[in-house]
């Protein structure tokens, strides 16, 4: 009777949804009837891309976004700091603004109006999104480690009892098995590693929310990470391993040196290209079926389309954690390996 | 901003931020959830082990129970046995006794008896000789009392000296 209930509701929500949306495309028919073609790859790269400020939805003509802090740095003028809001344009008519001797360009992009050169250190949408997913992130695990400082021993309780399974998991299905005895060394990174990207993956699929795990410098930075604790934790086997590959005959060395130095940067490479492919690509399939009912401008296709982005939308929930185990695991093979004993390297090839 | 160009300053922050968290939430959360989990597992495993200790503990406490109940059952059916045989030596031994007892009473009596028969023919022997005696006595006072009879009975005992009576 209550399930019955509840899909009626979703069913009425996913109606009311797509006929919305059917009913702005037609407002946005004659309402823009005039103006420039609907842009639908300039929309999509708009969303997953950065900004300066963070747009949560436009009202007609009132946009509700956050105008977030610029920083720039330049050996000439040092370090400045300013709102966005300076360079932007407040109506479409105005030109670009210009302040202290910045503009934006097309792209949303901050230049220099006299081409000096500078670092843009700005906290972006990217940025922002990063410090609230460290926030959750915060939050939840100083909340779980109370619980096992003040309940020890005790079974969990509450928000520890959803995320122990977790951690259990990560530990004795990732860490270990991969790993094996020195995996406690390296169990805070992948932790870390896993509740991050899953946090800002969960972040990246709200509405207004950015896409950070789908750009190719967060993805590059937690790879950079991963082959940095590789490399660092390598020990004598491993690098005998990738120099003087054992059981292999001499006139293929000079083949086989090689190969393994480049594997040594392909695996995180893949890490990293992995991540952000899977994310954009998520959010490019959701954006793009939404985008067929502008497109067609038809609230026919606004139905399906809906129906069709609610069903990626929960397929991406399930991409969200699994991409996470994923880097998850393939990091902690990578430190399997750096660390792994070869007790007998010639039975072993 | 293109897609597959990382940007500097993303890049920046994000690795400065993701530093920071790697440090913050070692030392402040993953250190006492991993400690915490491991100090329960271990006492989880320790109360598992002590139980099962404790149940291998009962079971031979069993075992050692029967095991003496058995001991003190076979002890009570020696004793038993050892009792009754004693009992049954010790009725046997009475009986014994008692029968030598018996027969030393009856011999006792029986000599007793056969004294006391004795004893009484002899009396009876001297009554008779005394009796036999007397009249003997009587007969001869009244046979001799005539000077005759006398001069007789002289004459007969210097004539058969060795016959009396």
């Amino acid at each position: 009777m209550k399930t019955n209930i509840l899909k009626a509701k979703i069913l009425s929500l996913f109606v009311a949804l797509s006929l919305g949306l059917g009913l702005v495309a037609k407002a946005s028919d004659e309402a823009h009837a005039t103006e420039e073609k609907f842009d639908i790859s300039h929309l999509i790269f708009h969303h997953i891309g950065d900004a300066h400020e963070w747009h949560f939805a436009t009202i007609g003509h009132t946009h509700l976004s956050i105008d977030l802090p610029v920083i720039l740095y330049s050996e000439d003028r040092g370090l400045e700091i300013f709102s966005f809001a300076n360079l932007k344009k407040h109506n479409e008519l105005e030109p670009q603004p210009v302040y202290n001797g910045y503009t934006t360009d097309h792209d949303g992009k901050i230049v220099s109006t006299e081409g000096r050169s500078f670092t843009n250190v700005s906290i972006t949408k990217n940025v922002a999104s990063l410090f609230l997913s460290v926030l959750i992130l915060f939050g939840v695990f100083f909340s779980i480690a109370k619980s096992y400082k003040n309940r020890k021993g005790q079974a969990p309780k509450g928000i520890q009892s959803f995320f122990e399974p977790i951690i259990v998991f990560i530990r004795d299905e990732i860490a270990v098995p991969n790993i094996g005895k020195k995996h406690e060394r390296f169990l805070p990174y992948l932790l870390t590693v896993f509740f991050f990207i899953w946090i800002n993956n969960l972040l990246g699929l709200l509405p207004g929310g950015a896409n950070l795990t789908g750009n190719i410098a967060v993805t590059f930075s937690l790879a950079l990470i991963t082959l940095i604790i590789t490399v660092f934790s390598g020990n004598k086997d491993y690098w005998m391993h990738i120099l003087w590959t054992p059981g292999i005959p001499m006139w293929l060395r000079p083949i086989m040196l090689p190969v393994e130095l480049v594997g040594i940067f392909s695996k995180p490479f893949s890490l990293m290209i992995r991540l952000f492919a899977n994310i954009t690509a998520g959010h490019v399939i959701i954006l793009s079926l939404l985008g067929l009912t502008f497109i067609f401008q038809s609230w026919m296709v606004g139905v399906a389309a809906t129906i069709f982005s609610t069903v990626m939308s929960l397929l991406e929930l399930f991409v969200a954690i699994l991409q996470a185990y994923v880097f998850t695991l393939l990091s902690a093979m990578y430190f399997g390996q750096a660390v792994a004993e070869h007790e007998h390297h010639d039975d072993h090839h | 901003m293109n897609l597959v160009t990382p940007d500097f300053g993303l890049l920046f922050w994000q690795i400065l931020t993701f530093l920071c968290v790697l440090i913050v939430l070692s030392k402040f959360a993953w250190k006492p959830i991993i400690s915490g989990l491991k100090e329960r597992e271990e006492s989880i495993e320790q109360a598992l082990s002590e139980a099962k200790k404790a149940k291998e503990e009962m079971t031979s406490l069993k075992a050692d129970n029967e095991k003496l109940l058995a001991e003190a059952r076979k002890e009570r059916d020696k004793m038993l046995a050892e009792a009754q045989h004693t009992a049954s030596a010790i009725i046997q031994e009475a009986k014994e006794r008692s029968g030598k007892e018996a027969a030393a009473l009856i011999q006792i009596a029986r000599e007793e008896i056969e004294t006391s028969k004795e004893a009484a023919l002899a009396e009876l022997k001297n009554y008779l000789a005394d009796t036999s005696l007397h009249i003997a006595e009587k007969v001869i006072r009244k046979n001799l009392s005539t000077d005759a009879a006398q001069k007789d009975l002289i004459q007969d005992l210097i004539a058969n000296p060795s016959s009396r009576n």
